[in-house]
Parts: C-alpha cells; sequence; structure tokens
C-alpha cells in the first residue's frame, strides 16, 4: 500500500512542490491536498496586477482541477485544517475531514500582519494578501475613492499601483526614510519612489501612523505628527508572519516559522514544512523563489533522492510597476569596501556593486537588472571579479549574456 | 548663439579665402541669418572652383562669438572717439618725449593691401616712425631677401599655370598637401595628367612626403648643401644656360665656386645632407635632364637663420639653367598668408619704404613728394624680433598690434609676453575678444574691434602676384571698423588730415596703385598703372588681376624670360652661399631639434579655424611628433603626455610617436595658446635667431629635451559653452558640433572630479557612472532631457576616446541606450529591450526573438531563455507576445 502524503496548503510552494513530486515519481504516494482558500493555488505574483485590472481572474491560475486529478492527486478546497493529531497522525478539518498521513507537509504560508492601533478593525481597513483580498479591495475602490497604503515595501507598492491604476486617488505611508529599505539603498529606493509617483501615487516617507478614524466605516487616517490624511479604504501591507499556529499547536518546534532541517523536516520526522511558513537555518522567507528551491529540495528527499536545501542567497528581483529591481547581498558597502555606481534617474536607472577585496558582496539595481543572475553566483561563490566589475555593470556581450544568465 | 543682424536680400558674393597664400576665389551667399553658404568660385584662376577643409568650413565661422565689438581702454568700454583719442595723444606724447621712433607698428599678413597702405604711410610717412614690421617677417621675408638679391626686387617670377605645365615640381620644406592643399591638387593633377614628378624635400616626411615620387628627408637645415650639390652638378653636367648666364647673370663663378666649397659632387652632398647617395643622384639627374622644373618653397626654407641663402642657393639652380620666367619652371616662394604679398607690395615691413621701393635716397624722396610728407623715415627700421626687443630694452614705448596675435606666434613668445607691461601705450586692433595678445596689459591698453572676414573690404594679393578682391557680404557687428579707416582717423587726430582723406577703400587703392606707378617707367617690377584710375564701380566689380600692370591694364603671368632683371645693370645676381649649419646645435641639456609647423585645418593661433567643429576635430590636442626610437628610449608611448622644454620655455604635449620625424627631431604644431589650451605656447620655446639678411627668425631648429609628464587621469569633458578647467588640470580646447569639448589630464581623483562637475552642473540633472576604486567616472548632464555635458575621466593610460560621445552630443535627443552608452563609454550595443521577466532578468527583444525562433509557447519561450520560469508574474505578458493562434493553444 501507497504511503498516504498529506499536504496543508496549496499555495504556490505546494503546487511547485506538487509538480515535482509527480514529475518525478508518479503514483509513488497517495497524495492529499487540503487548502483553506476556495480555488486551487494561483500565482500569488499577479495579484497587484489582478488589483489594477490588468489580467483577469483566469490569467492568474496555474493548474486546472483536472490536472490534479490526472496526476492522482485529490485535491480539497476551502478547507481550513484546525489541528494536527501528530499522536494518531490525522489532520482534521473542523468537523468536515479527518486525513490520515504517513507522511505530512506543511505550506501553510504566512499571514499578515495588523498594525496594533486604534481603529484597525473599522470596515474599509484591508489586507492585501489573497484573492478574497483583492476582491474586497475592488469592491471599495470605487470612483472618487481614496485610498491609503501603509507599508512601502513590496506588497505595499504593488498594492498601490494596483489602486492607482484603478483610478482611485492613492497614498502610500512608508514609516522609514525610503522605500523598500530592506532591499534598497537610498538612490535606489529614489527611482522606485519616483517611477510610484509618475502613477499618480502620492508617497510619504517618515509617516507613522497613529489612528484610524470613522463612523462606522474608516474615513481618515492620523499620523503621528498630527496629519489627518481622508480616506474611503485603508490598505494594510506592513508584513507578513509565517503561519505556525497549527504546528506549535501540534506540539512542532516553531520558532518564528516552523523550523526544518536541510531536507526541510520538522522536529517530528514524518512532517515537513516549507515556503513562507518554515524557518530554515534561523531564516524565514517571503519570496518565491526560495519556496520553490525548498519545493525542489523536498520534493527529491521525499523520492529517495540525495537532496538538501542550503538557503537561498538573499536576492529579490522583480518588477514594480513594470520598473525591474534586483537586490542581493549587502546594499551599503561596509567600512573597507568599495562602490561601482551607475545613474541615471532622468532614464529610471540605477546599478550599483558593493565589492570587498575584489569580491562581489551585494548588488543593487534598478531599470536594468541584466546580469543579476550572474551577480547572484558570484555573490554567492566569493570569486575574484577584477577583470570583470565593467561586464557586470554594463552587461556582457548580448548573446553570451542570455547562455550564461544564471 | 550670437548671430549677424540678418541681411534682408541674400545675394551671392565673390570674394577671396582668407586663409593661405594661394588666394582662392570664394562664393559666399548669405543666409540671412548671419551665416553663409561658402563654395568655391569656379571663375577664379587659383582654384577653379575647388576648396580645401578650411576654405569649405569658413561658415562655421561667421558667429559672432567670442567677437570683439567695443572698444575699450584699461579694460573698460570706451567710445570710438575716446579710443582713438587716447591712441593719437599717446602717440604724440610718446614721440615728442622719446622720438617718432619709440612708436611701432606690428602688422599682419591677414590684413588688406588697403589697411595696410594705410599703416605704412600713417607710421612712415607721417608719425616718422620705421618701425612697421609685420607676422609675414615669420613667414617669407627669407623668399623676398633671396629674390631682391637675385633679381634686384621682391618678385615672384612665375604663376600657378607653371605647376600645371612643369615636368618635375621640388617642393622644398613645404608640406603643400596640408599648407597649401589647393596647389597640390594641381600638382598631383598634372601628375596624372602628365606624368609630372613630384620631388620633396624635407626634413620631416609629411603627407606631401607621403606622395612624393622621390622624397628627400635630409637633415634639418641642410637645404644650400643639397642645391649647392645640385648646382655643381649641373656645371659639371652641362646643363648650364651658357648664353643666359653670360647675357643676363652675374657672379656666376663665385657662387659656384663657394657652392664646390660645400658640396663638390654626389657623395659629398649626400654626406652633408644626411641622404643616400642613390637619392641625391636620381634627384640631380632628375634635375639636369628636365627643362620644366618648378622649385616650390615655403617655410621650411624661409624659416631659418639661413633662410635667404636657402632661396638662393635654389635660385641659382633655376638662373644657372635658364629656367625662369618661361612656363613651366621657375623658383617658386609659395607664400603662407593670404596677403603678405600685399603687405610687400605696399612697403609693410621694416625694411621696405613703400611700393617696392627702398631706402636709397631718391626713393625716399620720390614717396616724400609722392606723399606730401616731409617727416618721412629715410632708414630701415626695427625687424619683427628687434621690434619685441627694443619693447624689452624700453625704446620702443608704444606698439599697436593690428590682426595678429604675436604674443603666441613670435619666438621666445613668453620673454615678449613679459615685456608688454613695460609699454606706455598698447593698441591691439582686433577681431576676438580672447587672445594671448588681447589678455595682455601695457600701462594704458586701448582694444580696437576690427571687421574680420565677410565683414571687410578690400584687395589681397596671392602667390601668383594674382590681386583679388575681399568683399563683405555680413554688417559690421557691433561698433566695429575698417582697420583702414581707424588708422586714418589716427592719422587725422594727429593733424594729418590732409593725406588720409580717403572715402572707402577704393580710394586707398588708387593712391596705392598710383604710388606704384609714381615716376616708374618700367624701372620697377611693382606696377599698377594700368588700374591707377579705377573707378569706385570698376573696383568693386574687379576681377583678380595680375601685376604688373602697366599702362594697358593686362596683367603679366610671368617676369623675366626677357632676362632683364631689376638690378641697376638688369643683370640677375647669382650669390655664393653660406655653408649649411645649425644656429643652435643640440647639446646632452637639449639633445633633440624642434621643428615646428602647422596641421592640416588649423590656421595660425586658431582664433578662425577654433570655432570650426569640423577644423577642430582633425587635431583636438596639441601633439608633439617624435621618431619610434626616440620615444622608446625616452619611454613615451604613443597618447602619452611629455614636457617638450627648451632654454627658453617649456610645453607639455602629446605624444604622437611617428617614423615620419627624423631621429632626434621632434615637430610640434604652433597653433595652440594660452586661450586654447594649458600648456602649448610653442613658439613660446623656439629660439628664432634671425637670418642676418632678412631677419626672419629660425622657428624650425632649436634644441629642445623631451620627458614625460605622469598625470593620474585622462579624459574628456563637452559642454554648450566653454568651461574654464580647474587649476592644475592639463587641457586642451576644441569646438565641438554644439559645444565645445576639453581634452584634459589631472592629478585629481575621480571623487575630486565627480564632485566638481556635480558643483559646475549645480541643479540640472546629472547621470553618472563611477568607479573610484579604478579611478573611472563619467558623467552626463541633462537639462530637460537634453544632453548639456559629458565627461570621462580614466587613468591615464586609459584616454577615454571621444568620437561616440561627440556624435551624441551633436544629436538632437538621445535614445536610452545613447544615454546608457554616454555612462558605460561603451558602443550602444543591441538592447535586449524593457525588462520583462524580472527574475531572470529577460528583455523583450530576447523573449520576441525566442519566439521568432520557433518558440511556440510560455514553456518553451521559458525553455528557450527562462522568461517567465520563476514567479511565472510575466507570464501574461510573454503569452501575448505569441502569435494569436499559438497563445490560444498555449492557454
Amino acid at each position: 500500500m501507497r504511503e498516504r502524503l498529506v499536504v496543508i496548503g496549496n499555495g504556490m510552494a505546494s503546487l511547485r512542490f506538487l509538480e515535482r513530486l509527480t514529475e518525478a515519481a508518479p503514483g509513488l504516494y497517495d497524495v492529499t491536498v487540503v487548502g483553506a482558500e476556495p480555488v486551487a493555488a494561483y500565482n500569488r505574483v499577479l495579484l497587484s496586477s489582478l488589483l489594477g485590472g490588468e489580467v483577469d481572474e483566469g490569467a492568474c491560475a496555474f493548474r486546472g482541477l483536472d490536472w490534479y486529478e490526472s496526476h492522482g492527486i485529490r485535491l480539497i478546497t476551502g478547507a481550513p485544517v484546525t489541528q494536527i493529531d501528530r499522536e494518531n497522525a490525522m489532520v482534521i478539518v473542523g468537523e468536515a475531514h479527518v486525513l490520515p498521513f504517513d507522511k505530512l507537509v506543511l505550506a501553510v504560508g504566512s499571514l499578515p500582519i495588523r498594525l496594533p492601533k486604534p481603529g484597525m478593525d473599522l470596515p474599509g481597513v484591508l489586507t492585501f494578501r489573497d484573492l478574497a483580498d483583492v476582491a474586497a479591495i475592488r469592491r471599495a475602490a470605487v470612483a472618487g475613492a481614496k485610498a491609503i497604503v501603509i507599508g512601502g515595501g513590496l506588497l505595499g507598492l504593488e498594492a498601490a499601483v494596483g489602486l492607482a491604476r484603478l483610478g482611485v486617488d492613492t497614498t502610500l505611508l512608508h514609516v522609514m526614510d525610503r522605500l523598500m529599505e530592506r532591499q534598497l539603498d537610498h538612490a535606489a529606493a529614489d527611482l522606485v519612489k519616483r517611477a510610484m509617483e509618475s502613477r499618480g501615487i502620492r508617497v510619504l516617507l517618515e509617516a507613522d501612523t497613529a489612528t484610524i478614524e470613522g463612523e462606522g466605516r474608516v474615513e481618515r487616517l492620523v499620523l503621528s505628527d498630527g496629519t489627518v490624511l481622508p480616506a474611503d479604504l485603508v490598505v494594510m501591507s506592513v508584513g507578513v508572519r509565517p503561519n505556525a499556529g497549527l504546528a506549535r499547536d501540534a506540539g512542532i518546534e516553531v520558532g518564528r516559522g516552523i523550523k526544518v532541517d536541510d531536507r526541510m523536516t520538522s522536529s517530528d520526522p514524518r512532517i515537513f514544512a516549507l515556503g513562507e511558513c518554515a524557518e530554515h537555518r534561523g531564516l524565514v522567507y517571503g519570496l518565491v523563489e526560495p519556496a520553490y528551491e525548498q519545493a525542489e529540495a523536498l520534493s527529491r528527499h521525499l523520492i529517495g533522492e540525495e537532496a538538501a536545501y542550503a538557503g537561498t542567497a538573499l536576492s529579490t528581483s522583480l518588477k514594480v510597476s513594470g520598473l525591474p529591481v534586483f537586490s542581493a547581498g549587502q546594499i551599503e558597502a561596509p567600512d573597507g569596501a568599495e562602490t561601482v555606481v551607475m545613474s541615471d534617474p532622468g532614464l529610471g536607472l540605477y546599478r550599483k556593486l558593493v565589492i570587498a577585496d575584489d569580491r562581489l558582496i551585494g548588488a543593487v539595481f534598478v531599470g536594468d537588472i541584466s546580469e543579476q543572475g550572474w551577480c547572484k553566483s558570484l555573490i554567492r561563490s566569493g570569486e575574484r571579479i577584477a577583470d570583470r566589475r565593467d561586464d557586470l555593470m554594463f552587461g556582457r556581450a548580448a548573446p553570451q549574456a542570455q547562455s550564461l544568465a544564471a | 548663439m550670437n548671430a549677424h543682424v540678418p541681411d534682408p536680400v541674400p545675394v551671392t558674393v565673390k570674394t577671396t579665402c582668407p586663409y593661405c597664400g594661394v588666394g582662392c576665389g570664394v562664393l559666399a551667399t548669405p543666409d540671412g541669418q548671419g551665416g553663409a553658404a561658402i563654395a568655391g568660385d569656379p571663375s577664379h584662376p587659383a582654384n577653379f572652383g575647388r576648396l580645401c577643409s578650411k576654405g569649405s568650413a569658413l561658415g562655421e565661422t561667421l558667429s559672432l562669438d567670442g567677437r570683439l565689438l567695443h572698444p575699450s581702454v584699461d579694460g573698460a568700454r570706451a567710445s570710438w572717439d575716446a579710443a582713438l583719442s587716447t591712441v593719437a595723444d599717446g602717440f604724440a606724447r610718446i614721440a615728442a618725449k622719446h622720438g617718432p621712433e619709440a612708436i611701432a607698428f606690428y602688422l599682419s599678413g591677414q590684413l588688406l593691401t588697403e589697411d595696410y597702405y594705410v599703416a605704412n604711410k600713417l607710421a612712415k610717412g607721417f608719425i616718422g616712425t620705421p618701425n612697421v614690421d609685420t607676422n609675414s617677417r615669420l613667414c617669407m621675408s627669407s623668399a623676398v631677401a633671396a629674390h631682391k638679391r637675385a633679381f634686384g626686387s621682391d618678385t615672384v617670377p612665375g604663376c600657378y599655370e607653371d605647376l600645371d605645365e612643369a615636368d618635375v615640381i621640388v617642393l622644398v620644406g613645404s608640406n603643400t598637401a596640408w599648407c597649401h592643399p589647393i596647389l597640390f591638387r594641381r600638382m598631383v593633377d598634372a601628375r596624372t595628367r602628365r606624368g609630372t614628378k613630384l620631388v620633396v624635400v624635407d626634413p620631416r616626411r609629411t603627407q606631401t612626403g607621403e606622395e612624393a615620387d622621390l622624397f628627400l628627408g635630409l637633415e634639418p637645415g641642410t637645404d644650400t648643401a643639397l642645391f649647392s650639390g645640385l648646382f655643381v652638378h649641373l656645371a659639371e653636367t652641362g646643363a648650364i644656360d651658357r648664353r643666359f648666364v653670360t647675357e643676363h647673370t652675374a657672379d656666376f663663378e663665385a657662387a659656384l665656386e663657394r657652392a664646390r666649397t660645400i658640396a663638390p659632387d654626389v657623395p659629398a652632398t649626400a654626406r652633408a645632407t644626411g641622404l643616400a647617395i642613390a637619392d641625391v643622384a636620381a634627384f640631380f639627374a632628375l634635375f639636369a635632364a628636365t627643362p620644366r622644373v618648378v622649385t616650390a618653397f615655403s617655410q621650411g626654407v624661409n624659416q631659418s637663420a639661413q633662410g635667404t641663402d636657402k632661396g638662393n642657393a635654389i635660385i641659382n639652380c633655376h638662373l644657372a639653367t635658364g629656367r625662369i620666367g618661361k612656363p613651366g619652371c621657375g623658383p617658386f616662394s609659395l607664400t603662407g598668408q593670404p596677403n603678405a604679398m600685399g603687405g610687400r607690395e605696399v612697403g609693410g615691413l621694416a625694411n621696405m619704404l613703400a611700393a617696392h621701393m627702398g631706402f636709397s635716397a631718391p626713393d625716399v624722396d620720390r614717396v616724400r613728394r609722392f606723399w606730401d610728407a616731409p617727416a618721412i623715415v629715410t632708414g630701415e627700421g626695427r625687424k619683427a624680433v628687434a621690434l619685441f626687443e627694443g619693447i624689452r630694452a624700453g625704446t620702443v614705448k608704444a606698439l599697436w598690434v593690428i590682426g595678429t596675435n604675436p604674443l603666441v606666434s613670435m619666438p621666445q613668445a613668453d620673454t615678449i609676453r613679459e615685456s608688454m607691461g613695460q609699454l606706455d601705450l598698447y593698441v591691439v586692433s582686433e577681431a576676438v575678444d580672447d587672445s594671448d595678445t588681447v589678455r595682455a596689459r601695457g600701462r594704458t591698453t586701448v582694444l580696437l574691434p576690427a571687421l574680420a572676414w565677410g565683414e571687410k573690404d578690400g584687395t589681397v594679393t596671392n602667390s601668383e602676384r594674382r590681386i583679388s578682391r575681399q568683399r563683405g557680404f555680413l554688417p559690421a557687428p557691433g561698433e566695429a571698423r575698417a582697420d583702414w579707416a581707424v588708422m586714418a582717423d589716427v592719422g587725422r587726430r594727429l593733424g594729418f588730415g590732409a593725406a588720409f582723406r580717403f572715402d572707402g577703400p577704393a580710394a586707398v587703392f588708387r593712391e596705392h596703385a598710383a604710388l606704384s606707378g609714381f615716376e616708374n617707367a618700367g624701372s620697377r617690377d611693382f606696377d599698377l598703372t594700368g588700374v591707377g584710375a579705377i573707378t569706385d564701380a570698376a573696383y568693386a566689380d574687379a576681377a583678380p588681376l595680375q601685376w604688373p600692370l602697366r599702362d594697358s591694364g593686362d596683367g603679366q603671368a610671368r617676369l623675366f624670360a626677357d632676362g632683364r632683371f631689376f638690378t641697376p645693370d638688369r643683370r640677375a645676381r647669382f650669390v655664393a652661399v653660406e655653408a649649411p649649419a645649425l644656429a643652435s646645435a643640440p647639446s646632452p641639456d637639449f639633445p633633440f631639434v624642434l621643428n615646428t609647423g602647422r596641421v592640416r585645418d588649423h590656421w595660425h593661433t586658431m582664433t578662425r579655424t577654433g570655432k570650426s567643429q569640423r577644423l577642430s576635430a582633425h587635431r583636438a590636442v596639441p601633439f608633439v611628433e617624435i621618431h619610434p626610437d626616440d620615444a622608446a628610449a625616452a619611454g613615451l608611448a604613443n597618447g602619452d603626455l611629455a614636457r617638450v622644454a627648451t632654454f627658453h620655455g617649456s610645453a607639455v604635449l602629446e605624444v604622437m610617436v611617428t617614423a615620419g620625424v627624423r631621429p632626434g627631431s621632434l615637430f610640434a604644431p604652433f597653433h595652440w595658446s594660452d586661450a586654447t589650451a594649458s600648456d602649448a605656447r610653442v613658439g613660446a620655446l623656439v629660439r628664432g635667431v634671425p637670418d642676418p639678411v632678412s631677419g626672419q627668425p629660425e622657428l624650425k631648429a632649436t634644441p629642445a629635451a623631451v620627458a614625460p609628464v605622469a598625470y593620474r587621469h585622462r579624459g574628456f569633458l563637452l559642454a554648450r559653452a566653454p568651461i574654464r578647467p580647474p587649476a592644475g588640470w592639463w587641457w586642451a580646447r576644441a569646438t565641438v558640433q554644439g559645444g565645445s569639448g576639453l581634452q584634459f589630464a589631472t592629478q585629481d581623483s575621480s571623487r575630486e572630479v565627480a564632485l566638481a562637475m556635480r558643483g559646475l552642473f549645480q541643479g540640472l540633472d546629472v547621470a553618472d557612472y563611477a568607479d573610484h576604486g579604478r579611478g573611472r567616472y563619467r558623467c552626463a548632464v541633462y537639462d530637460e532631457g537634453r544632453l548639456v555635458a559629458c565627461l570621462a575621466l580614466a587613468p591615464s593610460a586609459e584616454r577615454p576616446d571621444w568620437e561616440a560621445e561627440k556624435a551624441y552630443f551633436a544629436a538632437p535627443a538621445l535614445e536610452p541606450s545613447a544615454r546608457r552608452a554616454l555612462l558605460s563609454g561603451r558602443a550602444e550595443t543591441a538592447s535586449a529591450g524593457p525588462t520583462v521577466c524580472a527574475c531572470h532578468g529577460v528583455g523583450l527583444d530576447v523573449i520576441a526573438a525566442a519566439i521568432a525562433a520557433g518558440a511556440g509557447s510560455v514553456e518553451a519561450v521559458g525553455a528557450a531563455c527562462r522568461a517567465g520560469t520563476n514567479c511565472g508574474s510575466c507570464i501574461p505578458e510573454i503569452r501575448k507576445m505569441l502569435p494569436p493562434a499559438l497563445a490560444r493553444d498555449a492557454a
């Protein structure tokens, strides 16, 4: 009899894991996937495009229900798991399902954070995490509405762009002195800010929200400096925390996320975690790339291949409102390090390499992120780069760049 | 940009080029915007419609940028009345206190004949100073002296048609291909048409030498030995025209005897000149066997401490063979300047009086009577070198410089510049508002705005004695006035009104022509009697004329075919020349021989050609040519900077390694000044020993040393307006399309340069690339999207090239790829297009190429170029790019 493999969560990490597993070893496991959302895994990265109306829901879909069926996967949607019963090796979904497992994969993602400020629970204060959020925001974003997005990280920027594209008067608040401060230095962040502003988004930095007010519904937001901003809609995008409550309740070892080893194995050798809910070597990732690498590693491990996940070099590659942005490694030069910078603000172009002892230790690119793969591999390998600085900065000759892009 | 006031009715005007002595006809068609379309005049007998690079670019030099437009006294703007009162009162006071000889005029081969005439008359006839000299002293006064010694007159015997009809043309000390390009075209045409052989005699293998059938790269200063050897060879091989020599010449034997002591035979000639015996023999045989031979010479002969002897050594060979004054043969001085000949005609040099008359008592008396000038001078004045020495010595108290830049072009120019402060009165008539000469100050300094080419009106004479009209086709800008009118005004203020009542250039010309014919009757070569009564209308329309123009008014193309010269006995003279020896020999401290000269596309001190971006592109920095062996020994490579030093001064020049210069020789162009470069006043390096006969200084053989100069960084800066470089930088300025360019070298760090740029362009959008760890910095400055400046800096060895950036700078708008290329310094490459896949950095064009190559689905595109294989957020975009049918299948 085949082993029973239960996967909790049907997000992007979960789907990539299922794809890799069933490609490599079709039918090896009796697989059941149980997801809280009412639909099968979709492309969460496209939510901002969906919000802005650039794509429809169909474009966000990855695999149809027929794919799950044809790959022998039992998919249960709209089913939030309520308990993991380790003693009996069962996953319990309220009164609806009891799913016994031999192996269990937790791919339950993360939960949006709500700031602990007065008025945070007023109707019209929303988060931006899933299809339901998008639908809620779109309902609130009527013509003439004033929207405020709190949070100048990637998701906040994308939410603001989506809102602006809907024609909503949008203000983005960020408590730090620059956008995306963990990924970008000041110059790069300033370009991103310019790009946001060119979309008609008002960006307020060092804007600390004090309260959200309104009679039965959000009407205004007050900053700690007393500024009052009228608002019909507030989107909270101040970060996420790993969704580790289920595991914690089950007595699985949890730090910030569910602690796993290089084989994505939790403190219970039958139970694995991947994606944003997992904590690997003390790090919790919030991006799709490490989740995919983890899915790769776990799928190989579960079919008996030698596999280990060694962590993902911290890097970000994305587009903010069509503006490509890349950041990896150290974004500011530590003492003794040097930088190479190319900047053309009028062109929305910024490229910085951070170099210490002839080794690349960081890179920040805006507007043109070519050679970003090479940068990542050089940061990882620590190779000397003396004769490659120009190529890293300006790009190698085109054909080579494509074939070698890591 | 500054421009002349629009002229309502543009018509094409026939005029004459203001550059070299070829004197090409130019058709100028004003555009009504202050500029003009320029073309060669097909009907002009000098050029038949052709123009060289400089002439063709005249239209780029007409803007009023950098023009002197108002008089000033001691730096403060003044009325003409006040300025000329200062001049006239100063002259009167100085003449009264120190005598009129304390007043000196330094004129120019750029002046029109009419300007020259009034200057000469004012100084020599009325102020009473013989101290009138001109930059022509630096140009062809040795040719003048050689002519006078041989012919008894300053006569160019032949004409340009002789170049068309010669079978051998010997070019001596003349880079004709660069300096008289239109004549060189005629020579090359003759070679094509009739097989004319070109022999080039020059210590430097110039572009002209490259074109030669026989190149004789002799040692500097040994021309006299070569032509002495030739003279002996002609005598010993029966090539002498015995009858001509006997009937029409004198002193043959003495000259031949002297030649024998210098170069008795071919091997001795080869030894004396450093040439191969076979080359010397080939040259002698060719010359001896060819009746139609023209020997054309210019500055390599003239600018020498033995220049007059060099000229006579050449003329001796033509007299000996009777090859003079006949079609296709003769000695031919190619004059450097557009109106050196006109200056000679009016007598505007210190050793001439007027109209080819000197200081013999009858000549002085004749001119005194003609001018009604009781105070006329009776003897020679100070030639250029002595004139400026007189200033330093304090005997010359007032100097009026008209139309030239002696503080750049004179030998020992730094010493001369320092001495200007001793002048009680320093007057400069100029068209430009910044030159080293304009910057200088006397105790009192008067600047007078002059008309420039295209504005002034008069005549010039070219190398073949052809007088052509230079006509104005643009209005006088600002308060600028004609030089002749200004000098006539000063004459009136000094109380000589009756002698200066000219109502226009035609009136000046008539008097000049009348003086040439006054009591002449064939006794003097220069005679314009035929046009002495020319009306204003006829003058206005005058076609080019060749003198002598005796009664009939028909010009004479050649002289001396009849064997009658202008010596008292009408016989030509052979001259016994001195053996060649450099005036200053190289020494252990100064082991090289420094030669100076021109580049193809610049003229004199660049005050006009420097305004043209086309002409500034050919050679944008001052340079020194050095032989590869010498460069290696000195540790110099092409493009390095080197300090070239002589006893008199030094300059820092870019090294150009070339086998075209002899080992032991250096060559540097003299065009750059403090107005155009930081440290390239080559004139200051030149010793300038004057020729004992002509007074022309030696500009082509100063002992010199050369050593590398190390700067940390080299770079360039392009800007819309000239930028003053920071102190301590080495730099050279060049006009570029749409602005002004600097090539520079600096000890500053790239960080300091970056800061300086930020400071210079505050408030504008600065894009830059900084790799300070490697000393690299590039920046581009935009003003509302328009490129207004760009800079590149790199370690010295790399010397950033600016050709691509110049093209961007000239472009009306820049594509993003061009803006990036400005920062990278790399050629624009096929761009990957706007990024579609952010995760893998894949651009639109790359995806399009993958699809074009057959990728028919999102997955196939991903397999081909990785786009869309990570987060997948770009998949909708990729899908849209697929052909509709495929996109549907893929969906």
